[in-house]
Order: structure tokens, then C-alpha cells, then sequence
């Protein structure tokens, strides 16, 4: 027994002793918790409305007041035609529009059926039932009170004494079968991108330091991005035809729609690959050891872009603190590139922000992946 | 000065505080055979570092092949050959594969290294072995196999990090047979080693104890002058009276010891 005690013992120390083991036993957890807590919720809030009213009049500014009232509501625009929200659910500037229709007040108080169109994008369809029936209830609350101050306030008893009875059609904008593997394929390209580029690449790059061949190649007539260029290349070509086969196999097995252009989703492919190999040579410029680096890249890769870059976990139902932090997290845009390509059909007009942001990572983290190369031969 | 193959003059490199190579001045003439002899942590590697163009020097200068180090490090990358410690060799790939690697890497014409491929294996007779993975080689013959490598491309010097380290007397017989046989062709060959017999295989040692150079000159030489049978006790001897003194060297005096006899 004295034997088994002294190796019990001899495992404590090794975990003591490692910083780095200790600290993810501690921290792990707690950050886990944290971070899926947050990151998981299922209700939405600051929902971005608009409201398309052709002929505004007493009800429809009493409901719309009512929508305004509700905090899980923010009214974005109010527009008087139901093209000009089409604008606004590509850009994303709009979840979800309320579109009234002329007569409103009319319908309501003669007892006939008033119309009401519920439009709510869908991409996500979890929040996209979520966001229905929030608009839903708003509506029936709304009905209820009306209809029993309209049926109070009328003299004729033709009219409606009941709740008012308005009949609203609901129209799933962009992923009409609110299909979840049309939310998920855009988010798995990234998944499968950061593997290949990120962890692969680090894990080739601090092999050959384990190995002791970087040292051979440091020494010989290769420039130092040379190196580089050589180690990553490779995988930058199978990143590439990883998304492409992703794509493929998403279009012919899971008929995920394409609307888009195919051409600027590769583009954006590459761009986000070339962010992706910038982080997996950073990660291997701070460490020799092959098993650091794959630590590395999957707690700082793979899990922000699990969780912060809105594949599985809607964005906006997370607290403040952590949309701030999926800024910074490049899955996050690529994420919402390819999905609006992919679902929305939008082109280069309404994602060049998150494009730019997306090549001025790019630009910043090759730089400094280069220079932190570089600075190993000092 | 120009028909010299190195030629370091005051070289120095320091890490903050701790000066790991203190103005260490020596010449190494074309086809010599020169031991770079001293213990764990005398500044050997760090010296190597800078004449291979793999570290900044501090101070001071070196010319190796012709060339500046700080300012031509190019040209003296390619003038060299290199053979680490961990031998260089990449082990899922075949010596043909890693002869054919590095010859592409030192700019050999697919002409040339399909020459000197066979050339190679012949002479270190591992033509049975040329499609093996490195891996399932023995130490002995990988080591051959990576001095050979740093030898594609016919470089005018080359250095050696510790070659033969944990490979049995005979083998390390064969593998400085292979270095006569550079140097007899006009190479140069710079070689750190711990085991003190081999420094007699050396045409003149130079022995660093604590960043400077502490004895230099032939085996013979050195033997008479500090009245000694072997290059094993001149080192010893050198390495325990600086043990008082000058911090980092404490730990020379018992590396010493290691050194066969």
C-alpha cells in the first residue's frame, strides 16, 4: 500500500507543480460554467423592430405604442411601404417587421377581421419561433384591451364587445422551414476552417521546434517567412477545398440554400483561413511544445468560435459583456457573412463591413504572426 | 585575413546581466579539424549560435566563410553546413527524401542532388536502407547519415553540435573517419564535443570555461605546456579553479568528469 500512497503522492505534485495543468483544472471549470450560463439562454430581448404603416391611424399608433412600450421590443424604423423593410432584414438591422395595412382602425371597429403581417427572419429558427410568438402576445394583449374599449366606447351595438379579432399572418423570412441546419453550415465552414488552420498549423509549426529540424532549417538559406509560407501553404489548400467540400455536401446531401454569390463566400473562405493560420502561427511562436500549442488553439480558437460566433448560440440573447468579446472573435464575422450569403443571398453591399473587419484581422495578426517568427532568432 | 576560414574577434553576447560569451577572440584556418571543447554552459552553443548566423552578437565580430556574420548573414547561411544536436533529420522521411530536402533547400540542381544522392549512399553504404524511414534507423547511422546531409552542398565549413553524443566508441571511430575524410577534401570542420578523447582527434582544441576561452592551441601543445597526459585533465584543470570564482562555472567543475577518458 505504501507504494500505491507514493504514487498518489507523486500525481498531486505533478498537478501542483504544473502551472499550466493546475490552471486549467481550476479555471476550466469556473469559466465554463460562466461562459455557457451566459452564452446559453433561450429567450431573446431588444428585438429589432419595424414597423411598416401605410395609413397610420388610432389603433395601429396604439399598438405600435405597445410594441414601442414592450421591453422586449426596440423599434428601429417606421416605414411606410413593406419593400423598404427588405433593406433592413438584409443588412440585419431588422429581426422582425409588423406591417399594418390601410383601414386598421376601421376593420377593428366594424367587427371585421383586421390584418396584420408578422414578418421574422428566420435564419435562426429558435429565436425566430421565440420572436413569433413574443409578437403574437403582444398582439393579443393589445386585441384584448382594444376590442373591450372599443366594444365599450361604441353605441351601436354592432360592433365587437369581445376582443378585437384581427387575423395575423405569419411569414418565416429567409428560412421558411426553420430548418436549424441552415443555422448550423455557415457556423460548421468556421468550425472546420479554425481545425485545419488554426490547430493544425500550430501543431506543424512547434512539431519541427520539438523535433529540432526548425533549428536545421533557421540555419540554412531560408528566410524566415519562407519557412512559414512553406509549413502553412499546404494547409491553406486543404482549408480551401475543406470548405468547399463543406459547401458541396451541405447544397447536395442537406440542401442547404445557397442564394449568394459562391465566388464572394470563397473569398470570404480564404480571408477567413488566412485570420485562421495567422492565430495558429502566433500560438506557435510562444511555445515549443506540441501539446501546448494544441491547448492553445483550441481553448483560443475553437471555443470562442463555438460559442461566441453565434453558430450554435444566438448572439443576441447574450449578456452585453459577452457580444462585446464575440467582436473580437473572427468566427463571429465570418459567421454572419456566410450566413447572409448563404440564406439571405445579400452580396458584397450589405456584408463589406464585416468583410473589412474580417481583412483588417487578417492584415493585423499575419503582421504580427511574422514579426513574433522573427523575433525567435533573437 | 580573407584566407582564413573563421575568424572571431571579441566576440560577445550577453542576456541581460549574464554574459554568456565573454570577447572571445580565435582563428580557424581552411581544412582544419578545430575542437570547440567546454562544459555545459561554458558558452559553447551560444559562440556556435552566433558564427552560424542564428543569434545577434553583442559585441565584437566574426567572419565566417568571408562574411560578416551580423551584416552577411545570408551568404554565410549558405556557405555552411550545420549538424545539430537532434541531427537534423526528419524521421518519417527517407534519407533519400531528406538528401533530396535539403539539397532543394541549398539550392542544388535536381542534376546535382540525384548525384550526390548516389554518391552518398554508396560511400556510407546505406544503399539498402536509402527508402527507410529515418526512424527505423539506428543512432549511429542517422548520425552518419546527417553529417552527409550537411555536406550536400559542398559547403567550405561546417559545423558540428555535440555529433556523436550517445553512440558506442566504435561508431564515434566511424563517424570522425567520415570528418578526416571532409577535411581532407578542403572542408573545414568546426566540432564542440564533450568527450575529451575525441579532442585529440582534433588538428588544435580551444577549451571555454565561463564565456572565455581558457586554453587553445594543438593537443600536443597544450598537453606540454600545462604539463598534462590528457585533454580530459588540462580540462579539469581548468574548469575547477574558476569553480570559486565566477558564478555559472560552478557547474563546470563537475561536467568536467563527464568526459571519457
Amino acid at each position: 500500500m505504501t507504494s500505491l500512497r507514493g504514487l498518489l503522492r507523486k500525481e498531486f505534485f505533478h498537478i501542483r507543480r504544473d502551472k499550466r495543468t493546475a490552471a486549467v483544472l481550476i479555471a476550466l471549470p469556473i469559466v465554463q460554467v460562466m461562459l455557457f450560463g451566459y452564452a446559453i439562454r433561450t429567450d431573446v430581448d431588444n428585438v429589432r423592430l419595424a414597423v411598416v404603416d401605410p395609413a397610420p391611424d388610432s389603433a395601429t399608433i396604439s399598438l405600435r405604442d405597445r410594441f414601442a412600450a414592450a421591453h422586449v421590443f426596440r423599434i428601429v424604423a417606421v416605414v411606410p411601404r413593406i419593400q423598404d423593410v427588405d433593406p433592413l432584414f438584409g443588412s440585419g438591422a431588422a429581426q422582425q417587421a409588423v406591417v399594418f395595412y390601410p383601414g386598421f382602425a376601421d376593420d377593428l371597429g366594424k367587427g371585421v377581421p383586421a390584418k396584420l403581417l408578422v414578418i421574422t427572419d428566420a435564419t435562426e429558427p429558435n429565436t425566430g419561433s421565440l420572436l413569433q410568438s413574443y409578437a403574437q402576445s403582444v398582439i393579443n394583449q393589445w386585441g384584448g384591451e382594444a376590442g373591450r374599449a372599443a366594444g365599450a366606447g361604441r353605441v351601436s351595438s354592432a360592433g365587437p364587445s369581445g376582443p378585437a379579432r384581427i387575423v395575423t399572418e405569419v411569414r418565416m423570412r429567409f428560412n421558411p422551414t426553420r430548418e436549424s441546419k441552415n443555422l448550423f453550415v455557415p457556423g460548421l465552414m468556421a468550425f472546420v476552417l479554425t481545425i485545419i488552420s488554426s490547430l493544425m498549423t500550430a501543431i506543424s509549426l512547434t512539431r519541427e521546434k520539438e523535433t529540432g529540424t526548425m533549428e536545421a532549417l533557421l540555419v540554412s538559406p531560408l528566410r524566415p517567412w519562407e519557412i512559414i509560407v512553406g509549413k502553412v501553404t499546404p494547409y491553406l489548400v486543404i482549408g480551401f477545398i475543406s470548405v468547399i467540400a463543406v459547401l458541396v455536401e451541405a447544397l447536395l446531401v442537406f440542401r442547404v440554400p445557397l442564394r449568394g454569390s459562391v465566388l464572394l463566400l470563397l473569398f470570404e473562405g480564404a480571408l477567413y483561413i488566412l485570420v485562421s493560420l495567422s492565430l495558429g502561427i502566433l500560438i506557435s511562436a510562444r511555445t515549443s511544445s506540441q501539446r501546448v500549442a494544441m491547448m492553445f488553439a483550441l481553448l483560443g480558437t475553437m471555443l470562442p468560435n463555438i460559442l461566441l460566433s453565434g453558430f450554435i448560440f444566438p448572439l443576441e440573447s447574450m449578456p452585453a459583456a459577452l457580444q462585446v468579446i464575440s467582436y473580437v472573435v473572427p468566427g463571429r464575422w465570418f459567421v454572419t457573412i456566410a450566413r447572409g450569403i448563404m440564406l439571405k443571398g445579400i452580396g458584397l453591399t450589405y456584408v463589406w463591413r464585416e468583410t473589412l473587419i474580417l481583412g483588417a484581422m487578417a492584415t493585423v495578426l499575419l503582421v504580427a504572426s511574422m514579426r513574433s517568427f522573427n523575433e525567435r532568432l533573437e | 585575413m580573407s584566407d582564413l576560414a573563421i575568424h572571431v574577434t571579441d566576440l560577445t553576447r550577453t542576456f541581460g546581466s549574464f554574459t554568456a560569451v565573454d570577447h572571445i577572440t580565435f582563428d580557424v584556418k581552411p581544412g582544419e579539424v578545430f575542437g570547440f571543447l567546454g562544459a555545459n554552459g561554458a558558452g559553447k552553443t551560444t559562440a556556435i549560435r552566433m558564427l552560424i548566423g542564428l543569434l545577434q552578437p553583442s559585441s565584437g565580430s566574426a567572419r565566417v566563410a568571408g562574411y560578416d556574420v551580423a551584416r552577411d548573414t545570408e551568404q554565410v547561411k549558405r556557405s555552411i553546413g550545420y549538424m545539430s544536436q537532434r541531427f537534423s533529420l526528419y524521421e518519417d522521411l527517407t534519407p533519400r527524401e531528406n538528401i533530396r530536402l535539403y539539397g532543394g533547400i541549398y539550392g542544388l540542381t535536381r542534376e546535382q542532388i540525384r548525384q550526390r544522392t548516389a554518391e552518398m549512399l554508396e560511400r556510407l553504404g546505406f544503399s539498402s536502407i536509402a527508402d527507410t524511414a529515418v526512424r527505423s534507423l539506428p543512432l549511429g547511422w542517422r548520425q552518419k547519415l546527417a553529417f552527409s546531409v550537411a555536406l550536400v552542398h559542398r559547403p567550405r565549413i561546417v559545423f558540428l553540435d555535440e555529433p556523436t553524443s550517445g553512440v558506442d566508441p566504435i561508431t564515434r571511430r566511424q563517424f570522425w573517419e567520415l570528418i578526416y575524410d571532409a577535411a581532407s577534401r578542403g572542408t573545414t570542420v568546426l566540432v564542440t564535443t564533450h568527450y575529451m578523447d575525441e579532442a585529440e582527434y582534433c588538428d588544435r582544441v580551444s577549451i571555454m570555461v565561463a564565456g572565455r576561452i581558457a586554453a587553445m592551441g594543438t593537443p600536443a601543445a597544450l598537453k606540454s605546456e600545462f604539463g598534462v597526459e590528457s585533454i580530459d585533465e588540462l580540462f579539469v584543470r581548468l574548469a575547477r579553479p574558476e569553480a570559486g570564482g565566477a558564478g555559472k562555472a560552478g557547474q563546470v567543475g563537475q561536467a568536467g568528469r563527464a568526459g571519457g577518458g
